[in-house]
């Protein structure tokens, strides 16, 4: 007798899921207009700005943007994840998709990107790459350079300077470059080497302090994007990555230490 | 070779990882199941709950205040470093505190259950054999309830090998200390190494299905274990 009403239970339940389950994607699909960006975890705050400024001009316009890690979005797109638009920190995974036929139109760069050394407890202003051999200094975070485009500049900015062998033993590892700035934010690493556009976030900046690491000890961090193969005919898509190339857009990336295209 | 160096290092340090976590939380959580299945005092529902909580919050969380606790602002962290022990976050031991937070219910529940499905008749008789309570407990209560813990075991360990969230959280991704295989399969596809990864999470679910086909021979001839 009990395990049946449980089951009836459990069958009520499953439909009452299912059903708002099935109210919620409707709702979902009202909107006719309506994009979802993909960019990289550098992105966060300049993104999010762009995004405010473009819906102040186009209220009726979503756009949505989801964080991460380039290399991850890169697997996702080829695996069909429902991206409209691709911002990754290094130029060379848009450039991969589009050869493999997963753009829309040809990949176009946005950006240079640029590392800093950042500390929330020391002040980093008055610090060099050399200082972090400091044994008062025992865990620096850097993003993981396997596969994270600014752990990769991070690592060549240390071999190039001469202090990899140094550092090493110190180093932990951030899955993308946020992870990395909140491991150094939360006091557990004493620096880090993260993106400048995170440094010069309100909610990091007011910390420590940042020295911007020289750009000739490390090969450029080459940032583009494309618009993905699925949605080819969203004029949205196209309008948002027009809007990139605006002065509005390109004040806001330049605020946060971006080195636009054609520009030095 | 099938699996790289690296890989088999992270093989070895999930295996240590779930082994000492189990071991812990036997210690640990058979005391709590015995106060949690016998206790009338008013804690008792809330702390089943703090118990429970790991299985519905997700690791993003435990892991976010696992770092701050543990970080050097944190109660936990200011302890440590008083104590002359560091910092835990990017350490083993500290992996193993998360651990053991985080597969708490895994063991608490079956043995609390165990020990709630045998009543108090059992024990009664141990008494009026003239057993001490704690004799009681080590001679009637514990073998009986050994499907329960043998069920907890192997939830214990089988999940924690299973952690990714909070590790990835707190660890540091450093390779013998906290890059476990979850983290270390997350590596490999991220750098698109496919071949790899596909090896190691073969590895992964072969495991797993193992594991779960001996919880199955357990369960049916012993109703008292699990849930």
């Amino acid at each position: 007798m009990k395990p049946k009403k449980n089951i009836q239970v459990f069958r009520t339940a499953l439909l009452g899921i299912t059903l708002l389950a099935g109210m919620l994607v409707s709702v979902g699909q009202a909107r006719a207009e309506k994009i979802t960006v993909a960019a990289a975890a550098d992105l966060k705050f300049a993104m999010n700005e762009i995004v405010a400024a473009y819906k102040k001009s186009n209220p009726t316009d979503e756009v949505d943007v989801v964080y991460g890690s380039s290399g991850k979005f890169h697997t996702q797109i080829q695996q069909g994840a429902p991206y409209d638009l691709y911002f990754s920190a290094d130029i060379a995974y848009p450039r991969e998709l589009a050869k493999a036929g997963f753009s829309a139109f040809e990949v176009k760069p946005y950006a240079l990107g640029r590392i800093v050394l950042w500390s929330a407890t020391l002040d980093a202003t008055k610090m060099t790459l050399a200082n972090l051999t400091d044994p008062k200094i025992s865990r620096i975070a850097i993003a993981n350079p396997k596969h994270a485009p600014y752990g990769k500049r991070a690592q060549e900015a240390f071999i190039a300077s001469g202090l990899w062998e140094k550092v090493e033993p110190k180093l932990v590892y951030g899955e993308n470059i946020a992870h990395t700035a909140q491991f150094v934010q939360t006091g557990n690493a004493q620096a880090g080497i993260i993106a400048l556009s995170l440094a010069l976030n309100p909610e990091l900046s007011g910390k420590g302090g940042y020295w911007l690491i020289p750009d000739k000890l490390h090969a450029p961090l080459e940032q583009g994007f494309i618009i993905t193969k699925r949605a080819a005919g969203n004029p949205l898509a196209k309008r948002f990555a027009e809007y990139m190339g605006s002065q509005a857009a390109r004040a806001l990336m330049v605020k946060y230490g971006f080195v636009l295209p054609g520009e030095k | 070779m099938f699996l790289s160096a690296s890989d088999i290092q992270s093989i070895f340090l999930t295996l240590r990882l779930a082994a000492l976590v189990t071991a812990i939380l036997y210690f640990l959580g058979i005391p709590m199941a015995w106060w949690l299945a016998r206790s009338r005092s008013r804690w008792r529902g809330p702390i089943n709950a703090v118990v429970a909580l790991p299985l519905v919050l997700p690791p993003s969380v435990l892991g976010f205040y696992l770092l701050l606790t543990m970080g050097p602002h944190g109660p936990v962290g200011k302890l440590t470093e008083a104590l002359g022990l560091g910092l835990l976050p990017f350490t083993f031991p500290g992996l193993v505190v998360a651990s053991v937070f985080y597969s708490l219910p895994f063991m608490v529940q079956p043995v609390q259950n165990a020990f709630a499905a045998m009543g108090e008749r059992p024990l009664e008789a141990a008494a009026t054999l003239g057993a001490s309570p704690l004799d009681a407990f080590f001679t009637v209560a514990l073998p009986l309830a050994r499907p329960g813990l043998l069920t907890a075991g192997i939830m214990t360990f089988a999940h924690t090998i299973g952690e990714f969230g909070v590790v990835l959280m707190i660890g540091g991704n450093l390779p013998g200390v906290s890059r476990v295989v979850s983290v270390q399969i997350y590596d490999h596809v991220e750098a698109l190494e496919y071949a790899q990864a596909h090896r190691l999470a073969a590895v992964m679910l072969i495991f797993s299905f193992v594991v779960l086909m001996i919880l199955q021979r357990w369960r049916p001839k012993n109703g008292q274990g699990g849930a």
